[in-house]
């Protein structure tokens, strides 16, 4: 399973990359398989507030629906538009061109709650 | 209670494969191998292999089987011939459904095909109706069963049986010989597709799988899990136990008045029914469609003018039409084709359309 180890993760399976006071975030690549094919993602919209631990959106698969938790409190600045017709790249590419939302931080804090990718990897 | 699950014969194959298995029924079964996706176009385009070995089968035999079967089941059995399968529910008293199954006519007994999760209540059932002259045997645990749907099944067992497949007309079987082992092919399924069930001595599972999936190779042969089984039977509207029929419902507003006679004698269940049908239907089962991005899911509420007026009892995306579509029970004001309904989605009210049944065109012809 791939976990990459520039990125910080959460218990829910969400990923969060950082780049200054923005982060990136997306499922796992582990969510995205235990969901099964995604077919529908529910976005927020830009200018939303996100709070750490909170639903930002909903992944729809075949069989289930899912909640995005926010991995971090912050203003969603960009959502990836791709996502609504080509909702399997959160399959293909959960780690890159499958990424959901972009929140810019309020709060630089909470990473430290995040996992890092070695205790991630003991979860699943 | 028991707790442990059973594995089918062909647990080891659905491991080497990667599935994803999951508990069903008291059995450990598979629900995805590729992809739902990737199987259910594998079954609408080429050939896939849905391992059903969690099904039950009854047998009934004796001078009063087909009284037997003619009191517990709404269809009317004695216009079965032999060789010939029928489409059947059984119901309460009050015409509540207690299952929907199959029933086989053999030359001297019958077989009754019922749903996994109901095996237990069924023989319960038929053991507190049993008539004298009837014997009946829950032989679901010493029978196997693969399903071999879509377009290529043809060509795929013709490599494997000298049966003159094309004979068995749609809901027929026969006994024959397959891969070398006796087992009984029937031309049935829960697909929509062209395909055929094998009914077979658990002993050669794994070497009638493997002929299949060597056999299918060309064909581009398929393992399903019941994920697809599920969008695959959705997009034709086939009821499922638990989500569109249960003891809550009648077979006449699910949309199964086709299959309950009304000509033949006493029944259980058929005073009941007489009088729902004289009275009018409440609801109806509706196939609906959304206009909306969004997915229905079974307990949704279904809204018309901010007024709750039915309930979702399936709901998927089709991956055929890359839409959400869905069933569910409607008013029955509301349940003419082309009336626009609301789906309350968690809370977001999004837009759909009853629309005419199945959602993909029937191929099973």
């Amino acid at each position: 399973m791939n976990v990459p180890g520039n990125l910080k993760y959460t218990n829910d399976h969400e990923w969060a990359l950082i780049d200054g006071d923005v982060a990136t975030i997306g499922i796992t690549e582990y969510a995205a398989g235990e969901l099964g094919d995604v077919v529908y993602v529910e976005l927020p919209s830009i200018g939303d507030t996100a709070t750490k631990g909170d639903s930002i959106g909903t992944i729809e698969a075949v069989k289930t629906v899912a909640d995005i938790y926010s991995p971090v409190s912050g203003e969603v600045v960009e959502v990836n538009e791709a996502l609504a017709d080509t909702s399997e790249l959160v399959n293909k590419d959960p780690y890159g061109e499958g990424w959901i939302v972009k929140i810019k931080l309020s709060d630089a804090s909470e990473l430290d709650d995040l996992l890092s990718p070695e205790d991630y990897k003991k979860l699943i | 209670m028991e707790s442990t699950t059973k594995k089918t014969p062909f647990y080891n194959k659905h491991v080497a494969l990667g599935a994803k298995l999951v508990p069903f029924a008291g059995y450990l079964m598979p629900v995805q191998f590729t992809g739902i996706m990737e199987e259910h176009r594998a079954v609408r385009n080429a050939v896939g292999v849905f391992d059903v070995t969690h099904m039950g089968e009854f047998i009934v035999r004796g001078l009063n089987a087909e009284a037997f079967l003619s009191k517990i089941t709404v269809n009317d059995v004695s216009r079965l011939e032999i060789g010939q399968v029928q489409y059947s529910a059984m119901c309460y008293a009050d015409g509540g459904i207690v299952d929907d199954l199959l029933v086989y006519r053999f030359a001297d007994h019958y077989m009754m095909v019922v749903n996994s999760s109901n095996i237990q209540k069924d023989f319960e059932w038929t053991q507190k109706n049993l008539m004298d002259g009837v014997d009946l045997t829950n032989i679901s645990d010493d029978m196997a069963l693969l399903a071999v749907q879509g377009p290529k099944c043809f060509d795929l067992l013709r490599k494997l049986t000298d049966e003159p497949l094309h004979n068995i007309s749609y809901y027929h079987f026969t006994e024959g010989e397959l891969a070398g082992k006796d087992m009984i092919i029937s031309r049935t399924g829960y697909t929509g597709e062209k395909g055929f069930e094998l009914y077979h001595d658990p002993s050669y599972s794994t070497e009638l799988w493997d002929a299949l999936f060597k056999a299918g190779r060309e064909y581009g042969i398929q393992a399903i899990g019941l994920g697809a089984r599920d969008t695959l039977r959705l997009e034709m509207k086939y009821c499922l136990y638990g989500n569109e029929i249960d003891q809550t419902t009648n077979p006449l507003e699910a949309g199964l008045g086709w299959i309950t006679n009304f000509n033949k004698g006493a029944y259980i269940g058929k005073a009941a029914l007489v009088k729902i049908k004289e009275a009018g239907l409440k609801r109806k089962l509706v196939a609906f469609e959304m206009e909306d991005k969004g997915i229905p899911r079974h307990g949704y509420p279904i809204v018309v003018n901010d007024k709750e007026v039915g309930i979702v009892t399936s709901g998927t995306q089709s991956p055929s039409l890359n839409v959400g579509i869905g069933l569910g029970y409607l008013a029955r004001e509301y349940t003419k084709t082309g009336t626009e309904i609301v789906i309350d989605i968690r809370g977001r009210k999004l837009k759909a359309t009853v629309v005419k049944p199945p959602f993909v065109p029937s191929r099973t012809l």
